[in-house]
C-alpha cells in the first residue's frame, strides 16, 4: 500500500490540544448542582469537559478517564464516603498506569481529612465558598503538570 | 457486512518500527494505548499519521451505524439501549459521540456518557467524547480516522451520535454504512420535513419516545414519506421504526431494520460502490486539505499583500482585482 513517497509525507499542524477534564460524582449522593457549576466554568474556560455525571462506581471513572484520554478527574462528593472511594480512584489509577491522570475533588469534605487526601495523591481539594476562578487556575496549572 | 478487504498488514518501515509496537499494545487490550492514540489522531500528530497508514489494511470489517436527530429527542438513551442488545448478542462495540465546541471559547461540554450504563468491566465496548472544533483537517476528517481506530481494534460495530444539524454533522453522518436518524412525535407539521436536511439522509428512521401520543401519526407520515420519495440510487427505502427508550421497547427491531440495510448493501453492488465513492472523495479531501495548507503558507500576510490590502481600504482597488493579484503572485511562486 504505501509506496515509496516522491513527496514529503506532509506534517499536519498540531493544533494545541484543549484541556480535557472529567466531572463525576462517585457514589451515591445525588446533589450534581456543584458539579455542573465546575463543569461549564471549565467549558467557558476553552476545556473539554467529559461530564460523566451521577452515581458513578470508581470503576466506572476510571474506565471513563482512559477511553476519554483525560488530563484532569475533577470528583465531585457530598455523601461523606470520600474516604472510601477516593481512595478507590486513586488506586485503579495506578493500577491501569494511568496515574499520570491529576485528581482534583471538591464538595464536602471535612477540613481534617484533606491531609490525608493530599496524602494518596488528590491534588487539590476545594470546599463549599471556593471561587470558579480558583478552580479553573488550578486546574490549567494542574493539566500543565501532567507528564 | 464487506467480505474481505483485509490487505496483509504492511510492515513498518526500516528503523521506525513504532506503529507496530504501539498497535500490538492496542491489540492486546491495553485500553490506554488506544486512548491516547485517538488522542494523536484528533491532534494530526505526525506520529498518528503514520500508524493510520499501517492499521489501513486492518480496517474495512466493522458495521459503522451513524445515529443523528436533533436535541432532546433520546439519542444517548438509545445508545444506551443498543450497545446492551449488542452485547447480549455478543457483538463488541464502539462509540464515538460528537458534541459542539463552543465557537466563542472553545470549550465543550460532552455529556453523552451520563445515560450510558454498562456492566462494569466490560471490555467489549469503546466510549469516545469528541468535540467537533479543534481538529487538525476539520472534525468529519478526524472521526472517520477515529472509526478506523476502532474498526482494527476489533470492535464488531461502531456507533456514530451527532446531533445532525450543520455540514460538518451531515459529513460525519455520512461516514455510516447504515445511517439512522432519530425523531419523536410533534416535531412539526409536514412543511418541516420538506425542507432539506435530517429526512435526506436516512436509511432507517426511528420515531423514538413512542410511548407518546402522537407516535402512530409521526410514524405513517413518515413511511408515507419514504414511499414517496424516490428510492436512492441504491434501491434502498428508508424503513420506519417505533422505539420506546422509556419503555426499552423497539431496540430489537431497530436493530433489525439496521441489519437488513447492510445486507441490502452487501448483495448487489451497492455497497462497493458507496464505499468506492466515498474513499475517492476522502482522497479528494486530504488533496484539497494539503493544496490548503501550502497555499495558506504562501498567502502569510507578508509586505505583498499588506499593499494590496491598504490599495483595498482605500477603495483605490476592489478586492476581486486584488485577489487576481494575490493569485497570480501565488501562481507565479508555484513554478518552483
Amino acid at each position: 500500500m504505501a509506496k515509496r513517497r516522491a513527496v514529503p509525507a506532509e506534517a499536519a499542524p498540531s493544533p494545541s490540544r484543549p484541556i480535557r477534564v472529567l466531572i463525576a460524582k462517585p457514589g451515591l449522593d445525588g446533589h450534581d448542582r456543584g458539579a455542573k457549576v465546575v463543569a461549564r466554568a471549565l467549558r467557558d474556560a476553552g476545556m473539554e469537559v467529559i461530564y460523566a455525571g451521577l452515581r458513578q462506581t470508581p470503576e466506572d471513572i476510571v474506565e471513563a478517564a482512559i477511553e476519554e484520554d483525560v488530563d484532569l478527574i475533577g470528583l465531585s462528593i457530598l455523601s461523606g464516603a470520600h474516604m472510601v472511594l477516593f481512595p478507590r480512584v486513586m488506586e485503579l489509577l495506578r493500577r491501569r498506569k494511568a496515574h499520570d491522570i491529576q485528581v482534583f475533588a471538591g464538595g464536602i469534605i471535612p477540613d481534617d481529612d484533606v491531609p490525608q487526601l493530599k496524602k494518596i495523591g488528590i491534588r487539590a481539594v476545594f470546599g463549599p465558598g471556593t471561587s470558579l476562578e480558583t478552580i479553573v487556575e488550578t486546574a490549567r496549572k494542574l493539566a500543565g503538570t501532567r507528564s | 457486512m464487506s467480505s474481505s478487504v483485509r490487505a496483509p498488514p504492511t510492515s513498518p518501515k526500516s528503523g521506525d518500527p513504532e506503529p507496530g509496537e504501539i498497535w500490538e499494545r492496542v491489540r492486546k487490550g491495553d485500553r490506554r494505548a488506544l486512548g491516547r492514540l485517538i488522542s494523536d489522531v484528533e491532534a494530526g500528530t505526525p506520529g498518528s499519521r503514520e500508524l493510520l497508514r499501517w492499521i489501513y489494511g486492518r480496517t474495512g470489517r466493522a458495521t459503522v451505524v451513524g445515529l443523528s436527530g436533533p436535541l432532546g429527542v433520546g439519542k444517548s438513551s438509545l445508545l444506551n439501549l443498543l450497545i446492551r442488545h449488542l452485547r447480549e448478542h455478543g457483538r463488541t462495540v464502539g462509540v464515538i459521540a460528537v458534541d459542539p465546541s463552543s465557537p466563542f471559547t472553545g470549550g465543550a461540554v460532552l455529556g453523552d456518557r451520563i445515560r450510558i450504563n454498562r456492566p462494569a468491566g466490560d471490555q467489549g465496548v469503546f466510549i469516545r467524547s469528541m468535540a467537533s472544533r479543534g481538529h487538525a483537517g476539520g472534525v468529519s476528517q478526524s472521526t472517520r480516522e477515529v472509526i478506523r481506530l476502532l474498526d482494527a481494534a476489533g470492535m464488531d460495530v461502531i456507533l456514530v451520535e451527532t446531533v445532525g444539524s450543520g455540514q460538518s454533522d451531515v459529513e460525519i453522518h455520512e461516514l455510516a454504512t447504515t445511517r439512522v436518524v432519530i425523531l419523536v412525535p410533534h416535531l412539526g407539521d409536514e412543511v418541516q420535513s420538506l425542507k432539506a436536511g435530517l429526512y435526506e439522509i436516512a436509511d432507517v428512521f426511528v420515531v423514538n419516545k413512542a410511548d407518546l401520543p402522537g407516535a402512530d401519526q409521526a410514524t405513517r407520515y413518515l413511511v408515507e414519506l419514504s414511499a414517496m420519495v424516490p428510492a436512492g440510487p441504491d434501491g434502498w427505502r428508508p424503513r420506519v421504526v417505533q422505539t420506546s427508550a422509556l419503555q426499552e421497547r423497539g431496540i430489537a427491531d431497530l436493530w433489525t431494520a439496521i441489519e437488513a440495510h447492510e445486507e441490502h448493501l452487501a448483495q448487489g453492488p451497492q455497497g462497493r460502490d458507496l464505499r468506492r465513492h466515498r474513499l475517492e472523495r476522502e482522497i479528494q479531501d486530504l488533496v484539497r486539505d494539503r493544496l490548503t495548507r501550502d497555499l495558506r503558507e504562501k498567502l502569510r500576510p507578508g509586505r505583498e499583500l499588506s499593499r494590496l490590502v491598504d490599495e483595498v481600504v482605500e477603495r483605490r482597488l476592489d478586492p476581486y482585482t486584488a485577489a487576481d493579484r494575490a493569485y497570480a503572485e501565488i501562481k507565479h511562486r508555484r513554478g518552483d
